[in-house]
C-alpha cells in the first residue's frame, strides 16, 4: 500500500477537464446499453474501468473517440463536442489514443510503418520525422530491435506494446485501453502493464479497463465499477477494494478476488 | 540414447527410410499404385497417353509442313504451319497497314521496357514507374496506334484487329475495370443509402446481362439513341460495354475482399484519426485487395478470353482473323491449324497472368495471421 501511494503521489492531476461526460445514454436497436453516464475525466487522470462482462465498459470509451456514436447527452473531449460533425470527429481521435483487446495492427505493414503512417497522414510529418518518432516510441516499449519485422512475426505481448507506441506517435492527451492484457499469455502480461505504468507516471491521462486489480492499485487515481450499463461506484482504489458501497461491486469483486 | 555413451555397446545405426518412399521406384509406388483401384486408373491413364500422345506429336510435328507460302507446300500429311506463318502477319495485326506495324511493335516494346523496372527488387521509384504507365503510356499508346499527329499517318480502328486488337480490349478493360470495381465495392458497403443503392443498382444490371447482349446493344441499339450525325467509334462502344460489364464482376470480386478484413483493421484506423479515404487506401484496400488476388486475376482470364465475343460485332480480334484466314479460299480446310495456334497464344497470355498472380500472392505475405 504505501509503495503504491507513493507512486500515486508522484502523478498530479491537474484542474483542466479533458473529457466531460454528461447524462449520456446510448442504445443497439432497442438494447439499452448506456444508461445516464455522467463521468468527468481530469488532465493526469488514471481511471481504471471494471465490471462484469457485457456491462458496457468497451461501449462506454468507445464513445469517447466515437467509434460508437451515442444518442442522448453530451460528450465533451478536451473542448470539442462529439456530434456527427466528421472534423470534430477527425479532431479529437487526432488527440484520443486507443489500444485494443487484440492489438489490431495492420499486418500488411511493418512495425516501423505501423508507428509511422498516422503521423506521416495525419499529422502531415515528413517520413524521417515519423520514423524518428516512432523509433523514440518502440524504444520507450523496449522493442526498437523489431522494427523491421511484421506484426506476425511478433508475440502478443510485443504486439501489444507496439499497439500502444503507435498510439503514442501521435502524442495524444488521452489514451484508451479496452481489456489491453486480456488476450495475453500470464507471461506477457508483465511486460505490458510495465509500459502502461511508465506511460502514468509520465502523466498520461488514462482510461482503461481492465481486470488486472494490482494495476488498479497501483495505478489507479480512480476505480469505476460498472454494471448493466450503469456506473455503479467509484472510489480511490483504497476505498474502492477495501470499502465497497454497493451489493453488486461486493459480488464481483468477491468472485474477481478469489481467482 | 544412454547406450551411446557406454563402450560395449555399438549404437544402432540410423534405420534407412522405408524403401516405398525413397527415389523414384519410392516416389512412383507412393504416387501411382499405393493401391488395387489406383494402380488400375494409373495403367489405364498410361495407355490413353500412349494412344494419344504420339499421334499429336506426329501430326504437329514429324509430320508438319514448315517451309512454303502456298497450300501447294503442305502435301505430306501433317499440320500446315505454313498457313500460320503467311498468315502471321494478319493474326498480329488485322489489316493494319504492313508498312506502319512498327508502330504497333513500338508501342508493345515501350510497355515491355517500361514494366522491367517493376520486376527488379531494388529499382526505387516503382509507384512513380506504375503511375506513368497507367495514366501517360496509354496517351503514347493510342497516339502510336491511331496516329493523326507527329506527322503519323492516321490508322481507323476499323483497321486494328487480329493479337493487337485482343490485347487494347484485354488491356483496356483490364486497367479501366478494377478501379472502377473498388469505387462501386466501396459504395456497396457505403452507409449513404443513395451511393449505396445507386452501386447495387449498377452491379446487379451488368451482371445480369450476358457480355454478348452488352456488345450487341453498344453496336446496334446505342448509335439509334445518339443524335443524328453523332458517331462514336465502334471499337470505343464495344471498349465501354466490356469495361463497365467487368467493373460489376470486379465489384464483387473486391467485395468479398473487403468484408474479409477484420472489423479490428476499420476500428484501428478510424482510432489514429484517418479519414475515410486515407484509411480505405492505406489500410483495408491492400490488405483486401492482397487476399483476392486470385478472383481478380481469374476475373483478367475470364475476360481476356471473352473478348473473342467481339467478333459478332464485326471487330477482328486474334480469333476472328484466323477465322476469316481459314474461310478464304486459298486455305480452306485448315481451320485445325488456326484454331491450335489460336489456343496456343491464349493459353500463353492466360497462363503467365495465373504464374504472375502467384508470385505476387508468395511475395506479398507478411508472415503469418495472429487477428
Ligand atoms: N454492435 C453491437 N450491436 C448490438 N449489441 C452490442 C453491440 N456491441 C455490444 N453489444 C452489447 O452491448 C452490451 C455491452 O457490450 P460491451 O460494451 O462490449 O461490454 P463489456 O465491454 O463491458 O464486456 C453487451 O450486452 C453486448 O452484447
Ligand atoms: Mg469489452
Amino acid at each position: 500500500m504505501s509503495e503504491s501511494a507513493a507512486t500515486r503521489s508522484r502523478m498530479e492531476i491537474s484542474e483542466e477537464v479533458m473529457i466531460d461526460i454528461v447524462g449520456m445514454h446510448k442504445w443497439y436497436g432497442e438494447f439499452h446499453v448506456l444508461k445516464d453516464i455522467n463521468l468527468t475525466v481530469h488532465k493526469g487522470e488514471r481511471i481504471v474501468i471494471c465490471g462484469p462482462s457485457g456491462s458496457g465498459k468497451s461501449t462506454m470509451i468507445r464513445c469517447i473517440n466515437r467509434l460508437e456514436e451515442h444518442q442522448r447527452g453530451k460528450i465533451i473531449v478536451d473542448g470539442t463536442e462529439l456530434t456527427s460533425d466528421v472534423k470534430g470527429i477527425e479532431t479529437i481521435r487526432r488527440e484520443v489514443g486507443m489500444v485494443f483487446q487484440h492489438f489490431n495492427l495492420f499486418p500488411h505493414l511493418t512495425v516501423l510503418e505501423n508507428c509511422a503512417l498516422a503521423p506521416i497522414w495525419v499529422r502531415k510529418m515528413s517520413r524521417k520525422e515519423a520514423e524518428d518518432i516512432a523509433m523514440k516510441y518502440l524504444e520507450r516499449v523496449r522493442i526498437p530491435e523489431q522494427a523491421k519485422k511484421y506484426p506476425g512475426q511478433l508475440s502478443g505481448g510485443q504486439q501489444q506494446r507496439v499497439a500502444i507506441a503507435r498510439s503514442l506517435c501521435m502524442s495524444p492527451k488521452i489514451m484508451l485501453f479496452d481489456e489491453p492484457t486480456s488476450a495475453l499469455d500470464p507471461e506477457m502480461i508483465k511486460e505490458v502493464l510495465d509500459v502502461m505504468v511508465q506511460l502514468a507516471e509520465e502523466g498520461m491521462t488514462m482510461l482503461c479497463v481492465t481486470h488486472e486489480m494490482g494495476f488498479a492499485k497501483t495505478v489507479a487515481n480512480r476505480v469505476i465499477f460498472m454494471d448493466e450499463g450503469e456506473i455503479i461506484e467509484q472510489n480511490e482504489p483504497d476505498k474502492f477494494f477495501n470499502n465497497p458501497q454497493s451489493d453488486r461491486t461486493k459480488l464481483f469483486l468477491s468472485q474477481i478476488l478469489t481467482h | 540414447m544412454a547406450e551411446q555413451i557406454s563402450g560395449q555397446h555399438q549404437p544402432h545405426p540410423d534405420l534407412s527410410p522405408p524403401v516405398t518412399t525413397v527415389g523414384v521406384l519410392g516416389w512412383l509406388r507412393q504416387n501411382l499404385f499405393s493401391s488395387p483401384v489406383n494402380s488400375l486408373f494409373t495403367l489405364a491413364m498410361i495407355y490413353l497417353l500412349y494412344i494419344s500422345i504420339p499421334p499429336i506429336i506426329k501430326w504437329a510435328f514429324i509430320d508438319a509442313d514448315w517451309a512454303g507460302s502456298t497450300r501447294e507446300a503442305c502435301d505430306s500429311g501433317g499440320a500446315c504451319w505454313v498457313f500460320v506463318k503467311v498468315r502471321f502477319s494478319q493474326f498480329m495485326y488485322g489489316f493494319y497497314p504492313e508498312d506502319q506495324t512498327w508502330r504497333v511493335n513500338m508501342a508493345f516494346l515501350l510497355l515491355i521496357v517500361l514494366s522491367i523496372p517493376l520486376f527488379i527488387k531494388s529499382f526505387p521509384k516503382k509507384a512513380w514507374l506504375g503511375a506513368f504507365i497507367l495514366c501517360i503510356y496509354p496517351i503514347i499508346a493510342f497516339y502510336l496506334f491511331y496516329g493523326d499527329a507527329f506527322g503519323l499517318e492516321r490508322i481507323e480502328t476499323t483497321q486494328w484487329g487480329g493479337l493487337m486488337l485482343t490485347l487494347i480490349l484485354a488491356g483496356v478493360g483490364i486497367v479501366a475495370a478494377l478501379p472502377i470495381g473498388i469505387v462501386l465495392a466501396l459504395g456497396r458497403r457505403s452507409n449513404m443509402p443513395i451511393v449505396k443503392s445507386i452501386c447495387i443498382g449498377f452491379i446487379e444490371f451488368w451482371r445480369g446481362v450476358p457480355l454478348i447482349t452488352v456488345l450487341f446493344m453498344s453496336s446496334v441499339m446505342l448509335p439509334l439513341f445518339l443524335p443524328e450525325g453523332v458517331t462514336i467509334d465502334k471499337l470505343l462502344r464495344a471498349l465501354i460495354g466490356i469495361v463497365l460489364f467487368q467493373s460489376a464482376y470486379m465489384a464483387e470480386v473486391v467485395r468479398g475482399g473487403l468484408q474479409a478484413i477484420p472489423k479490428g483493421q476499420y476500428e484501428a484506423a478510424d482510432a489514429l484519426g484517418l479519414s475515410y479515404w486515407k484509411s480505405m487506401t492505406l489500410i483495408i484496400l491492400p490488405q483486401a485487395l492482397k487476399l483476392v488476388i486470385p478472383g481478380i486475376v481469374n476475373t483478367f482470364i475470364a475476360l481476356f478470353k471473352d473478348t473473342t465475343l467481339v467478333l459478332i460485332i464485326g471487330l477482328f480480334d486474334l480469333l476472328g482473323m484466323i477465322q476469316a484466314a481459314f474461310a478464304d479460299p486459298k486455305w480452306l480446310g485448315y481451320a485445325i491449324e488456326g484454331y491450335v495456334f489460336a489456343a496456343l497464344v491464349f493459353w500463353i497470355f492466360c497462363y503467365s497472368m495465373s504464374h504472375y498472380s502467384q508470385r505476387l500472392e508468395r511475395k506479398l505475405h507478411t508472415g503469418h495471421k495472429r487477428n
